[in-house]
């Protein structure tokens, strides 16, 4: 079980996988109300829910980790960006809606293959979440990747916003694969699955969607990174100070 | 509630009706409910729709107040619960552009009735959220009017929208309870959150009373609409239900309701108070509310930044169509 484990990788391996959902769930809500038609203003609005509800288990179990007496509500709105570990990809602005469909898509695909690992956790209150995760992000994927492939082979535009949504998030998506000692940590303990690991299986699922939506594969592009070691994009300062105000306007104070 | 002065074909009297008008009149009184493939007069269609497409586009354009709080809400579960909320909305949003189908309109239609101004939404959506008490402010004070005059609307003549409010409603009164929620945690914080509450309740009382529709002398659509059970309650008699089921919850808040005129009147058994400026009313039903250019924008922005997403889905349902007809001409 979890004891094994160096607490403090395993804390920090909790809020990667927390402060996706947290990050992806908030920039999925700026939708709301917004989007090209009423059946995805529902659909997003579901979604953004369910990311909101998966981090507070994941923030909720890091903060239990700890062991500092902090809460998944302190994590989520008392740490400055440099404390939040979230991929680049996620706080990547939304775009017009296949910018923000497009990066649903290449998260959700690394998403499916991360929690199917870790139903196999050792970690039974991670296996426990991941569970219940994986139900709702299994359909997450059946959409976005259905709405990738119906607009990247719909008409001469669809097919050009997708293909430049993609060429301009692909560039992001190394960084879900990539390992440090922390990770290293939480592998040995049998925590979770290598990054590297889901590499083959998202590959797998990428190029068959790409291919069915007529989409060039960007091939070996550059990969940013840093978000996973807390250096943000500039984008990440603008959620929290959106997403903390009041939090940090009235400390203290219950709601 | 979400329709407001809604137009109503003109009353006719029992001699200037039809034989059909006379059938149609006595199944309504019979309290027999109208399904969509029945015969219906033109007049009763048409209120419907512009009853049932007002009170469609409340709700999707209401999703713009609320949501301008989802980013900002203060907790997780706070965010989780009115993401929930917002979704909700939207749901109502969907069966009622729905059951305005089954009466021979489109949504697209409707929507363009709406960006083009033709169509109203509820004067409510016009006022704007300027801080977190007012998300529930609006749980409790705006759902709390809108349950008032759609739980009478489950009785409707009309079968869908019948339908429709008896799904709606039992989302709307978990939305009020989840609005007072809010509304207690403020009122019971830190003197700056119960400053917000009652800043909230001053900024509401009256908008909200205005959802109810002008005062009954003055609401010159309400006998047709009554006589079809589209309308139930007069807008006076609702409004007096509203005041007298939230004031003693203000109460219990420990807030203000902002009304020098408030006074309990024990012979009537209710509050009487102070009735809203209907001018201001007036203004923003004319578009000179304080957020009517914004909202209606934003959803014209939606809908036009949109348009690509529509169309490459139908382009590929049509390539997906050919496909299907070329295999199955293959097949044979």
């Amino acid at each position: 079980m979890g004891s094994a484990v160096n607490q403090a990788a395993f804390f920090e391996w909790l809020c990667r996988i927390g402060d996706n959902c947290l990050i992806l769930g908030h920039r999925v809500s700026e939708w709301c109300g917004h989007s090209p038609v009423l059946e995805e203003d529902i659909a997003l609005a579901n979604q953004a829910l369910d990311l909101i509800g998966q981090t507070q288990f994941w923030l909720g179990l890091a903060a239990e980790v700890e062991g500092k007496g902090r809460t998944a509500d302190q994590l989520a709105y008392l740490r400055d960006a440099a404390a939040f570990r979230n991929v680049l990809l996620v706080e990547r602005p939304n775009g017009d809606f296949g910018n923000t469909l497009m990066r649903q898509f290449l998260f959700d695909a690394w998403h499916i293959e991360l929690l199917r690992a870790l139903e196999k956790s050792s970690d039974a209150r991670v296996a426990e979440i991941a569970a219940k995760a994986v139900k709702e992000v299994a359909y997450h994927l059946e959409r976005s990747a259905d709405l990738v492939i119906r607009l990247g082979d719909g008409t001469e535009e669809s097919r050009a916003r997708m293909q430049k949504a993609l060429d301009t998030l692909y560039p992001y998506t190394g960084e879900l694969f990539m390992a440090d000692a922390s990770d290293e940590a939480v592998v040995a303990a049998g925590i979770a699955p290598a990054p590297a690991s889901l590499k083959a299986a998202w590959d797998a699922t990428v190029s068959q969607v790409l291919a069915e939506a007529t989409l060039t594969h960007p091939g070996d592009t550059y990969q940013h990174k840093g978000g996973r070691k807390g250096v943000h994009s500039e984008h990440l300062g603008y959620i929290l100070a959106e997403m903390q105000f009041l939090q940090r306007a009235y400390p203290g104070a219950t709601w | 509630m979400y329709a407001q002065m809604v137009k109503s074909e003109g009353m006719k009297s029992r001699e200037d009706m039809t034989p059909e008008e006379i059938a149609f009149q006595e199944r309504i009184d019979r309290g027999e409910k109208i399904e969509p493939k029945e015969w219906m007069p033109e007049g009763y269609r048409k209120t419907l729709i512009r009853q049932i497409g007002q009170h469609a586009h409340s709700e999707i354009v209401g999703q713009l107040p609320e949501g301008n709080w989802i980013t900002r809400a203060p907790t997780l579960e706070r965010k989780a619960i009115l993401l929930a909320k917002v979704q909700d909305e939207a749901g109502h949003g969907l069966y009622l552009y729905s059951a305005a189908e089954t009466l021979g309109v489109s949504r697209d239609e409707l929507l363009d009735a709406l960006h083009a101004g033709k169509m109203k939404y509820s004067s409510i959506f016009n006022y704007p959220t300027l801080n977190w008490a007012d998300i529930g402010a609006v749980g409790w004070l705006v759902d709390g009017a809108a349950i008032m005059n759609q739980v009478p609307l489950q009785r409707t003549s009309y079968g869908p929208y019948s339908r429709a409010m008896i799904r709606i409603c039992k989302e709307e009164s978990f939305h009020q309870r989840q609005g007072y929620d809010i509304m207690m945690k403020m009122a019971a914080g830190t003197p700056e959150q119960k400053e917000m509450a009652q800043d909230a309740l001053n900024r509401f009382w009256y908008p909200a009373l205005m959802m109810f529709g002008p005062s009954d002398k003055d609401s010159v659509h309400s006998a047709q609409s009554m006589a079809w059970k589209i309308k139930i309650n007069t807008n006076d008699e609702l409004r007096q239900k509203f005041v007298d089921q939230t004031v003693p919850q203000a109460h219990y808040l420990g807030l203000t309701v902002p009304d020098e005129g408030l006074a309990w009147n024990e012979e009537k058994g209710g509050w009487d108070f102070s009735e809203p400026d209907w001018s201001e009313f007036f203004a923003v039903i004319a578009g000179n509310g304080p957020c009517n250019t914004e909202r209606l924008e934003a959803r014209v922005t939606a809908w036009e930044d949109g348009a690509w997403f529509r169309d490459g889905l139908m382009a590929h349902a049509k390539k997906a169509d050919a496909r299907r007809a070329a295999a199955r001409m293959a097949a044979e």
